[in-house]
Parts: structure tokens; C-alpha cells; sequence
């Protein structure tokens, strides 16, 4: 088309478009009604399944068998400081064996929780000195101590390490621009799109049932949203502070190390608190492979369905992750304050006044636990453990509201699950291949066209795309609930300030906790099956759905109201003509992380009993079937992707009308 | 005529001043292929030719020389070049054509280790968003290009002062750079340029980010730095009242081209192209105009008083009119080169333009 085609014809391409929907849809409803005679379009032959599977296992066993030494030093460098730090913080150092081993124990939990008041009182004030270290006196109080230092100990390796990583990478990509676009980009997507559940696998098989590789799979994990931020940061610094380090004579590494990396720490800050958040997120999916501590306490008692003890390993999951991320938060947000009087440069004690502290009473407590066992482990007598009532609770609701939750559940499976299951399921796989060619093609090319077709045609060759339509019929039903329930309260917070102050502290610590931690209150009432993967999973991916709608909304530019109002808008008339329309690419993006949220949820919900690509995998995990659980694995990141790459084309598209 | 060769005369303390940095026939092409482009061509083509080849020309075909110890401003509306223009004169941008001689010597045919030594030691920049490090106090900001050259805390500290000193900083030192007002800030970027003593300080707008008093009051400040320091100083603005109130010579710039340079004087007396004169149009003249361009050939009335030929119209022209006679133009030995009378005086405060004067 022409930049001079005239403005008569402009409506014409939307009408063809139309129509060439049309035809589309006909065709694919053809194909299924004419599934008798062509069933080789509506299901996959069996006989035509490509075996990548296998392939993938003989590569990795090809893999193992030869480079097992590599792993096995690899698990033996990487060990040495986790153990340091799982020995710090959890079990105490043994040096020796047997009967005459020396112990020296592990740091007192009186004093890991006074340095984790002193800690947050630095950083933020008495307010978040309180709030972490009452956090930590929690997790004590409620027996889930050691468990939670395991959790720790495992994090605080795991993140260095991450960090380190991830700015090198992130320079890396940001010196060298065909890097960025053909390794690192790529890399990144691929590692945040693949689930959770499919890293673990690889690393069962090549660094065996440990910590170790637990850790190695939370440091993958972890490490993408610091790439990010080192890019983003670097990338905006001021070209002017640039300008004057070169000026100012600083050789290539001054520049970089002395002044683009302190100018962008802020955003560098960002990417920790990510990365930590993460990390805690994957340490505990990753007590499948031998992580242990409380992600591992949650899954033991899932699995017996003890839902109290589950409840409350959860909480002290909870309370580990609101301390991280308030104090990393706060260190974030910390800025150095200038003063008037100068000072003579006083000693270590008095320009760390905290940090000394702490260390002081940390060696104090622990040297007093030598001698005390009330400061070496936590006293049986002062814990507390709610077990029982939240097991009494549980009872209480059953016993009471059975046949109310039932009749909900029951309601819910037969008139909307099950009917859009079935249509998922029977719907062709080649129709499914087309159509979201075709839509790749109008929202952007044929480039676009080619990539979303192959890939969802490998769900199909592999011999998966049953699975494959189970997982998009539950991500999409739980997706969609999520923005129905989620992008009016994004709406109503936007036009309330007092609702947005409600809503906001909830959005946050939503967002901070841990996957699993959604599963559990709800296998409480719905016990195991699809409604609870359902309603777990809207309950995790609402939040994109309320911040970028929010978000969207209270960005459009006051100018632009007061325009509005001016020309005589009523109130909704304002909101549907000209917010509406200019906040909808934000709220397309926050749709977009809805669903590629619910996916990811979606798949870790496989330990509930779904009947979908993550249950291919789960399985696969236990019997550590590497062919199966990647190819299963790579079919989920392929949903992602192509429902990725679809929805930006469109916003993208939305962005370019609105200019 | 005679005027000309008395004005060539009358001004030996800019021309005869050696000179510290030249741009010669510097082009700087941006788009594929820009450095052949403009070599293939010998360093000369026309804005159509630029255009044509799908090229966008920042800055073209510059030719000037600035001398030691001159205020030389380059003014031009945004989009001009004037910043691509100072960025090339120390290499921040690389030209595509032409050569930049710092002291005789091709800038552009130095070693990146030699260019790092004199950007360390020789030249100064000053920025138009202040470009301070967030991360650093006032201190440790205006130090930090010492740390750069490796001098040790004490040394470099102590010389920071100084500076902070001169700049009317003191008191701020522990001071984080957010938390100063604008003024302020830019008197950090000024005292961190001076504190590696440059000869060569570049200033980009240094003060279009300020509030108008606070612009004046930096403008006298900058003077004043000036009287004691006498550095060779390359300004841009695109303020021309901000260029004629500082200004030993102006070059006016548009669409990458240079297209006038001369003194504030000149420029208003004698502007080149109507765009010239389009900007000095709002001028205040008698500020500009000094008692040479205003003079006639005596004609040998009686005269009301004596004024220097360099004395800005100003300056006399309560005197001249409430004296109502003529005043003798003197040069240095006192001897008289022409007048100026009332009536010419008062048609430039009312802005009257009659045949030209002084012929």
C-alpha cells in the first residue's frame, strides 16, 4: 500500500481484513466438521510424532556420561561456600567425623535476629527495623527456623552470584549491540518464558539430587531481571555524563566502572530486589531437587495433605520473603544525605555504627549459645505452632460449608471447565496453526507469521498438542478471570485515591510472594484438581491486571482531561473518549504479563492434579525422564512466546495509531 | 575607507593573539556512508548535494580560529550544529571532514592516549544539564577528574577547595548534588571543569537550564572567573542578548553552517544575511554600537567633550544630548579622528535609520 493511496480507500483494508477473518473461520470450522474424512488435520497422527524427546534424552546422557567430570567439579567448587553458608546459618560446622568431631555451631538465631532489626533500622528507620526483624522473630517463635535459614543460606549464595553475572552480561550486551540482539535478547526470553519446573530437570540430571544444584537452577532463574536492569541502567545514564567522563580524561574502564555504573544505580538497585525476589521464588521450587528448608516443608506436607503444617511453612515463606523485599527495597531507595559540618574521618565503629553493632552481637549470642542451648536453637517451650487451628479451621469450613463449596465446584467444572476443555481439545491443530499465522501476519509481518506458526507447530509434531490445548485452555480460562476480576479494580483505583491506598500494599505483597504459597489456603477448600489450579492461578496473575491498568490510566497527561473537560466531556464521557482509548496499550501490556503469568502458575499447579504439559513434566521430574520433561518444557515456553510476541505486535500496533 | 584601516589598527589585542584552537572546512555528516561522501567530494557539496545523497548535515564546511584568551561564542537556534560543532572541537563527536588544530597541531590525527592526556590537562567542558555525578558529593565531584589523573586524596582535595572556593561554593562541600538548586549545581560543573586548570573551556549552554535571574547572575559570575583566569573559552548559547553581553567575537550559526563571525558590533552594524539581522533587530543598539561606527568627518563645529573611539554610544549619550553639540572622537595620542553629534545619537536611541552614518 502506498503512503498516496487517498483517504476515501482508508476503510477498505479493515473491511478486507474482515473478510478475510471470515474465511478463515470457515475453513477451520470445515476442518473440524469434516473431521471423519481428514482426521489427520484435526489430531496429529501418531505415526508422524518427530521423537525429539528421545533425542533430547540421548543428548543428555551423551552429556552426562561425558562431561561428568566437568559437573562433578563444578558441584564441587560451587559447594564450598554454600556449604560455609548452609553451615553459618542452619547446621552448624562439623570438623571431623564420627564421634569425635568438633562442632562449632552455627550463628545464634537471637543474634540473626537482632542483626536483622539493626539491618532494616539502618537502612529504613525504627519502622523497618521493626517490621524485618519482627519477621525473622516470627519465623523463630513458629519452629520454622532452621528450615528458613536452609531457605537463607541458599539465597545469600545464590544472589551474589547472580548479581555478578548478570552485570557482566548486562555490560556485555549493552558494549556490543549484535550481542544483545543475537545471544542476549533471545537467551533472556527463552529463560523467562520456560518454566520454573523444566529447569530443574537438566540440573537433577547433570548435578544430582543437592543443594548444588538447586542453587544452579536458581541462579538461571534469578539472573535475567539483572541482565535487564544493567542494560536499562547503563542505557540511561545521561548522554551528558558520558560527555564528561570522556572529557574529564577517564579511560574506557574509569567510564564505565567509576561513572555509568554509580550514575545508574538506581535502576541496578531494581534489578536486585528482583533478582532476590526470584531467587527466593526458585529456592523454593527448587527443594524438589534437594534444596530442602521450607519450600521443601510446604511440599512434604502438601503431599500428606497436611494442610496446617503446609500453612504454616508457607507463612514463614511469606514473612522471609515481606523482610527481603522491604529491606532490599529500602537499600534501594536509600540515598546518602550531605551535611554542613565537616568531620574528621572517624573510625570504623563510628561511621557503621549498625553494622558494628550487629556483628557484635552476632559473635556475642553465638559464643553465649556454647554455653546456653537457648541461644544455640530455639527453645521447644517458647515456639508456638498453629497447626492445629488452621487443621481445625479447615474442618470447621468443611464440616459446615461442604455442600456450598462443593455445589460451587461442581457448578464450575461441569457449565465452564469442562465445556471449554472439550473445545480446546478437539479443536484442529492445523486450524490452530493458521489462524495464529494469519493473526501474526496482519498484527505484524511475515516474519512474525513464520515464528508463531513454526512454534506452535512444534506443540504439535512433538505429539504434545493435546496437553498443550489442556494448558491453554486453563491458563486462558484463569487468565481471563484475572483481568475480568483485575482490571476494574485497576479502574476504580485509578479514579479513588483512598481505594488506591488500599489496594496498593496488597498489590505489593501479592506480587512478593512465592508461587507456591497460592496453592495452599486454596487446596484447603477445593482440594485437589482443576478449580483449585484455577483459582490459584487468577489469584497469582491479578496483579499485572490492577497495577498497569491503574498505571495506565493516571498517566494519560492532565493536559489532555482538562482538554476534555473543556470541551464539555461529562465525567464518563472523559473516561471512555479519551483516557480509555489512551491508556489501552498499558493495559494491553498488563493483560500480556496476566497471561504469561497464569502460565507459569498454571504449570507449578501440576502438583494439584491438572492433566496439562506441567503434569508431563512433573512427571517427568520424578522419574527423571530429561527427553520428555524438556521437550514438555520447551512447549510451555512456546504458549508464552507465541501469546508473547502476538500481544506486543498488537500494542505495539496500538502505540504506533496513538503515536 | 580610512575607518576600515582604523579599525584593523584600533584592535591589536584580539588579532594579534596567537591562535589556540582553528576548525578547517570541518563537515560532520551523519547517515551511511558520510566520510567517503564528503572526501569523494574534495570537503565541498551543497546542502542539495547533502540532502540528496540522504545525509543530514550537521555541520558544514566550518572554517574559524579561535585566539588565546578570547570569549568566542557560537550562537544558533536548536538544530543549528552549535553543539555537534564543540563536540567536534574536542573530538566528543568525530568529524567527518576537515581538521581541528588545537595550538597548530591535527586533533584528529592524535593517539586516543594522547587525546585522553590533553582532555586530562588542557581542556575543560561545562554541560547545559550539569552532567554532576549523583553518586558524589560536592567534593568528591568537583575531585573527581583529579582522581581520574591518579592524584592522591590530600592533593586533590586540597585543590578541589580552591576551586570551591573561587566558585562560592564553601559550606557545601558534603552536599549531594540533588540537593542544591540549579545555580548551584552549575557552579559545581564550573568549579569541576577549572579544578585540572584547562586552557581551553568549552561551555555547552552552560546556563540555558537556569531561571533568568539566576542566568544573569551566572553570566556575571563567568566574568568575573574570567578577569582572573583568562582562559580561552568557547561558548554556546542560543541567547543572543546572553552572546553580546559576554561576547569578544560571535559565530552565528544555521543549519550547520557558519554564516557570520564578528564582533557584537559588527554583527549589528553590519549584518551579513537578513538572518543576522533579523536577530539583532531587538538589540539595544547603544549598548552595542561604539562612537566609531556612529562618527562622522569633523566638520568643524565646536565640540561638547572627547570620548574614545571604543566608548559604546551608552555611555555619552545623557552628556551628548543635554550638552547638545557635538563630541570629538579622539584616539589614544588625542588626536581627533572624527565626532559624533546629538541628532545621530538620538536617532539610534529612537531607532530611526537615516543614510548611513560615518561615510
Amino acid at each position: 500500500m502506498t503512503v498516496t493511496a487517498s483517504a476515501s480507500k482508508v476503510t477498505q483494508p479493515v473491511q478486507r481484513w474482515l473478510v478475510i477473518w471470515a474465511l478463515a473461520l470457515t475453513a477451520v470450522l470445515m476442518m473440524f466438521l469434516l473431521q471423519d474424512t481428514i482426521p489427520w488435520a484435526v489430531n496429529y497422527p501418531a505415526g508422524a510424532v518427530v521423537p525429539v524427546a528421545e533425542w533430547v534424552s540421548a543428548l543428555m546422557g551423551w552429556i552426562k556420561s561425558n562431561l561428568s567430570w566437568l559437573t562433578r567439579s563444578i558441584t564441587a567448587v560451587l559447594g564450598v561456600p554454600l556449604d560455609f553458608a548452609l553451615d553459618l546459618l542452619a547446621k552448624n560446622f562439623k570438623i571431623g567425623h564420627g564421634a569425635d568431631a568438633y562442632v562449632l555451631p552455627r550463628l545464634s538465631w537471637v543474634g540473626v535476629c537482632a542483626a536483622a532489626f539493626l539491618a532494616g533500622h539502618a537502612v529504613g528507620g525504627r519502622k523497618l527495623g521493626l517490621l524485618v526483624g519482627g519477621c525473622f522473630l516470627y519465623i523463630a517463635l513458629f519452629g520454622q527456623w532452621t528450615s528458613a535459614m536452609l531457605t537463607l543460606a541458599l539465597i545469600s549464595i545464590a544472589v551474589p552470584f547472580c548479581i555478578v553475572t548478570g552485570l557482566f552480561a548486562g555490560i556485555w550486551a549493552w558494549r556490543k549491540p549484535w550481542a544483545e540482539r543475537l545471544v542476549v535478547s533471545p537467551a533472556l526470553d527463552l529463560m523467562q518464558t520456560i518454566p520454573t519446573f523444566a529447569y530443574l530437570i537438566p540440573m537433577l540430571l547433570l548435578f544430582g539430587n543437592s543443594p548444588v544444584s538447586a542453587m544452579i537452577a536458581t541462579a538461571i532463574f534469578a539472573t535475567p531481571p539483572m541482565v535487564r536492569a544493567t542494560m536499562l541502567g547503563l542505557s540511561r545514564v545521561p548522554l551528558e555524563i558520558g560527555e564528561f567522563s570522556d572529557m574529564a580524561g577517564c579511560t574506557a574502564r574509569q567510564k564505565l566502572w567509576r561513572v555509568l555504573l554509580p550514575s545508574a544505580r538506581p535502576t541496578l538497585m531494581v534489578g536486585v530486589n528482583q533478582v532476590i525476589m526470584l531467587a527466593l521464588n526458585m529456592v523454593i521450587i527448587a527443594s524438589m531437587i534437594g534444596a530442602g528448608g521450607l519450600g521443601y516443608d510446604v511440599l512434604l506436607a502438601l503431599r500428606a495433605l497436611k494442610v496446617g503444617e503446609a500453612m504454616e511453612a508457607g507463612l514463614a515463606i511469606v514473612a522471609l520473603a515481606i523482610a527481603l523485599d522491604r529491606l532490599s527495597q529500602a537499600i534501594a531507595h536509600k540515598q546518602a544525605r550531605g551535611h554542613i559540618r565537616q568531620e574528621t574521618t572517624p573510625g570504623v565503629w563510628r561511621r557503621h555504627p549498625n553494622l558494628s553493632l550487629a556483628i557484635a552481637i552476632l559473635i556475642a549470642t553465638t559464643l553465649l549459645g556454647l554455653f546456653l542451648p537457648a541461644f544455640a536453637a530455639v527453645p521447644k517451650a517458647i515456639t508456638f505452632t498453629t497447626a492445629p487451628l488452621w487443621k481445625a479451621a479447615v474442618n470447621w469450613v468443611t464440616i459446615n460449608f461442604f455442600d456450598t463449596i462443593e455445589a460451587f465446584r461442581v457448578a464450575l467444572i461441569l457449565n465452564v471447565l469442562n465445556p471449554v476443555r472439550a473445545f480446546c481439545e478437539g479443536f484442529p491443530w492445523l486450524g490452530a496453526v493458521f489462524l495464529l499465522g494469519l493473526a501474526g501476519y496482519q498484527l505484524s509481518g511475515l516474519r512474525l507469521a513464520a515464528l508463531v506458526a513454526a512454534l506452535t507447530a512444534f506443540c504439535a509434531v512433538t505429539g504434545l498438542w493435546e496437553k498443550t490445548m489442556a494448558t491453554v485452555y486453563l491458563c486462558g480460562i484463569s487468565a481471563f478471570i484475572a483481568c475480568l476480576i483485575g482490571i476494574p479494580i485497576g479502574f476504580a483505583a485509578s479514579r479513588s485515591d483512598r481505594f488506591e491506598k488500599i489496594v496498593t500494599p496488597i498489590v505489593d505483597t501479592l506480587q512478593v510472594l512465592p508461587s507456591f504459597c497460592f496453592i495452599i489456603p486454596v487446596v484447603m477448600l477445593f482440594r485437589v484438581g482443576d478449580v483449585t489450579a484455577m483459582i490459584a492461578t487468577v489469584a497469582f496473575a491479578v496483579v499485572p491486571a490492577i497495577r498497569y491498568t491503574n498505571h495506565g490510566i493516571r498517566q494519560v497527561p492532565p493536559a489532555l482531561i482538562e482538554a476534555a473537560k473543556v470541551s464539555g466531556c461529562t465525567p464518563r464521557q472523559t473516561f471512555f473518549r479519551v483516557q480509555l482509548p489512551l491508556a489501552l496499550p498499558e493495559i494491553m501490556l498488563g493483560v500480556n504479563q496476566t497471561i504469561l503469568m497464569a502460565l507459569a502458575m498454571i504449570i507449578i499447579c501440576a502438583m494439584v492434579g491438572t492433566r496439562d504439559l506441567g503434569q508431563e513434566v512433573f512427571i517427568a521430574l520424578s522419574k527423571a525422564d530429561s527427553g520428555r520433561g524438556i521437550v514438555a518444557g520447551l512447549a510451555i515456553a512456546f504458549i508464552g512466546i507465541v501469546a508473547d510476541r502476538l500481544f506486543n505486535a498488537w500494542t505495539a500496533k496500538a502505540r504506533a495509531r496513538l503515536g | 575607507m580610512t575607518d576600515r584601516t582604523e579599525q584593523g589598527a584600533m584592535q591589536p589585542d584580539t588579532g594579534s593573539r596567537p591562535v589556540k584552537l582553528a576548525c578547517r572546512n570541518v563537515w560532520k555528516l551523519f547517515g551511511a556512508n558520510a566520510a567517503n561522501f564528503i572526501r569523494q567530494r574534495d570537503g565541498k557539496a551543497s546542502m542539495a548535494d547533502v540532502a540528496a545523497a540522504g545525509l543530514v548535515g550537521a555541520v558544514r564546511a566550518v572554517d574559524l580560529e579561535i585566539r588565546q584568551g578570547e570569549i568566542f561564542i557560537i550562537m544558533g537556534l536548536s538544530g543549528s550544529g552549535k553543539s555537534t560543532l564543540v563536540r567536534c572541537m574536542s573530538r566528543l563527536v568525530e568529524p567527518s571532514h576537515g581538521k581541528v588544530e588545537f595550538e597548530g597541531k591535527d586533533l584528529l590525527k592524535i593517539s586516543d592516549a594522547a587525546l585522553i592526556e590533553l582532555r586530562r590537562h588542557r581542556m575543560g567542558m561545562v554541560f547545559q544539564n550539569f552532567a554532576l555525578l549523583p553518586h558524589l558529593n560536592v567534593l568528591d565531584n568537583i575531585a573527581f577528574p583529579l582522581s581520574i589523573q591518579g592524584q592522591d586524596r590530600t592533593t586533590r582535595e586540597a585543590r578541589a577547595r580552591e576551586v570551591i572556593e573561587l566558585v562560592g561554593l564553601r559550606g557545601r562541600e558534603h552536599f549531594y548534588p540533588r540537593e542544591l538548586s540549579g545555580g548551584q549545581q552549575q557552579r559545581v560543573g564550573i568549579a569541576r571543569s577549572l579544578a585540572t586548570k584547562p586552557e581551553i573551556w568549552f561551555l555547552d549552554e552552560p546556563f540555558s537550564a537556569l531561571d533568568p535571574l539566576i542566568r544573569r547572575e551566572m553570566q556575571d559570575e563567568l566574568m568575573r572567573l574570567q578577569t582572573m583566569l583568562h582562559k580561552t573559552i568557547v561558548f554556546i548559547t542560543h541567547d543572543f542578548d546572553e552572546a553580546i553581553r559576554l561576547a569578544d567575537r560571535i559565530a552565528i550559526m544555521k543549519d550547520g553552517e557558519v554564516i557570520q563571525i564578528g564582533t557584537p558590533e559588527e554583527l549589528v552594524v553590519n549584518p551579513a544575511t537578513n538572518y543576522v539581522a533579523e536577530f539583532t533587530r531587538d538589540v539595544d543598539r547603544a549598548k552595542v554600537i561604539s562612537a566609531r561606527s556612529l562618527m562622522r568627518a569633523c566638520e568643524g563645529a565646536e565640540h561638547g567633550g572627547t570620548v574614545a573611539p571604543e566608548a559604546k554610544i551608552a555611555s555619552f549619550s545623557a552628556d551628548i544630548v543635554s550638552a547638545g553639540k557635538p563630541f570629538a572622537v579622539v584616539n589614544g595620542t588625542g588626536k581627533p579622528i572624527g565626532e559624533v553629534t546629538p541628532q545621530a545619537v538620538i536617532d539610534l536611541l529612537a531607532g530611526i535609520e537615516r543614510a548611513a552614518a560615518g561615510t
